[in-house]
């Protein structure tokens, strides 16, 4: 018999070694993440995961599942802290959604709808992030970034190129291209690189590209999140 | 005794740092505009014409704070209105106007008045009818309390009904997953 662990009352089966958010979406069970992805190991950065086992909150992508344990996910307590982490990443950047490429397929919006946050509520930085359209083919627009390091595993985990990387600590942390002039068109990236599609927002956009598909069809506007459970998984499908 | 005649919520809306988008999705609410004339009395608005903001129910502000001007007209609303709403990504977040806040302000006014080559150079206006521009576009949560924000670049027709049915009829407006937009 296949051991279980429960999630807001329902029976998770999972395999030794899976996390606890690996086994719930494997089983059709959202939880809200950003910095999660099933194709690379667990960064832990975003918290917007966190759920609670037996009591105590923890980050679900880095949590191991065990027999028997008590997971609570979807409770107002825990979205409501989720919403006020998705609050800060809206005001940390520059998210101007009716002017972004990503918007209807981006993950952080689509997150936030699914919370329901009806306003960012925190004063806004407006930070000065200047774009990188060096290279012929992509564009950075780091205004964008919310350092879920996705773009910087699979650019040294499966390309192996180490294009990217995050720099500075803590409000300072940013992300940086690694080119002795820090510009993307001094590195070896290409478009067939898994780190050209990974970026759950609208940082890494390939270029000559904008509304091919129209706003209103696009991935959120056909199902919210929490319908696709992994759009990742479900992009594997199609 | 007849029961007396039901008393009609008043309603204000004004445009601040916007681009009149909201308003014309309000008016995309098409023939249902007839229903809601039922229910709300207008004041204050492009509408109407009226100038002033008396005392109110429901105020919808479109747009942020990009000038004096604007802020002033938003502290009147908010004086005025039991229950403000920020209307559409400008209200809420700055919007477009807020993506000239990484650049300081006297080299956007310099590059358009006295530098940038086809442009007149005309000095930068200095008129003192003219409201002065605030260093940087703010979302108007960040200088009056605002009850209800309803997100969209505009919210569409429907959003803008939902959003009104909901709160005249007391209940607690919710868009759902279709009419819940940021763009
Ligand atoms: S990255 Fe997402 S949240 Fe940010 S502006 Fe683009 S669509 Fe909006
Ligand atoms: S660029 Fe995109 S993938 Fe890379 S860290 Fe930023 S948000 Fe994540
Ligand atoms: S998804 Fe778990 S911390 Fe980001």
């Amino acid at each position: 018999m296949s051991k279980t662990f429960t999630l807001d009352g329902k029976d998770v089966p999972f395999r030794d070694g899976q996390t606890i958010i690996e086994a719930a979406l494997e089983a059709g069970h959202y939880i809200p993440h950003l910095c999660h992805h099933p194709d690379f190991k667990a960064h832990g950065s975003c918290k917007l995961c966190t759920v609670k086992v037996n009591g105590r909150q923890t980050a679900s992508c880095t949590m191991q599942a065990a027999e028997g344990q008590v997971v609570e996910s979807e409770t107002e307590e825990l979205n409501s802290e989720r919403r006020a982490l998705t609050q800060m990443l809206f005001v940390e950047g520059n998210h101007f959604c009716p002017s972004c490429e990503k918007s209807g397929d981006c993950q952080l919006q689509a997150t936030a709808y699914h919370l329901n946050m009806m306003t960012a509520h925190y004063d806004h930085f407006f930070p000065n992030r200047p774009l990188d359209a060096s290279h012929p083919d992509f564009l950075l627009d780091f205004n964008r970034c919310i350092l879920c390091s996705l773009c910087v595993r699979a650019s040294r985990d499966v390309d192996g190129k180490n294009v990217f990387a995050l720099a500075g600590r803590g409000i300072k942390s940013h992300l940086i291209v690694n080119a002795r002039s820090g510009k993307l068109a001094d590195t070896d990236f290409s478009a067939a690189d898994k780190a050209a599609s990974v970026c759950p927002v609208g940082v890494i956009l390939p270029k000559r590209r904008g509304f091919a598909v129209p706003i209103g069809e696009r991935t959120f506007d056909k199902q919210p999140i929490d319908a696709y459970v992994d759009t990742r998984i479900a992009r594997k499908e199609e | 005794m007849d029961a007396p005649a039901k008393k009609k919520l008043r309603l204000a809306t004004a445009t601040l740092a916007g681009c009149f988008g909201c308003h014309m999705s309000f008016l995309d609410i098409d023939e249902r505009l007839f229903d809601l004339v039922e229910l709300v009395e207008f004041d204050r608005s492009p509408l109407t014409d009226i100038k002033e903001v008396g005392p109110c129910d429901i105020g919808l502000i479109e747009g942020g704070l990009c000038n004096a001007e604007n802020v002033h007209v938003l502290r009147d609303f908010r004086k005025h209105c039991r229950i403000l709403v920020a209307v559409g990504a400008c209200a809420i977040n700055g919007g477009l106007p807020a993506q000239r806040n990484p650049i300081p302000l006297h080299e956007i006014l310099s590059e358009v008045y006295l530098t940038e080559p086809g442009l007149a150079h005309s000095g930068i206006p200095n008129d003192p009818e003219l409201p002065l521009p605030l260093n940087k576009v703010h979302p108007i949560h960040e200088v009056v309390k605002v009850d209800y924000f309803l997100p969209g670049c505009p919210p569409s027709g429907d959003a803008i009904w939902k959003f009104l049915t909901d709160l005249l009829a007391g209940r607690e407006p919710e868009l759902g997953h279709a009419l819940m937009h940021y763009d």
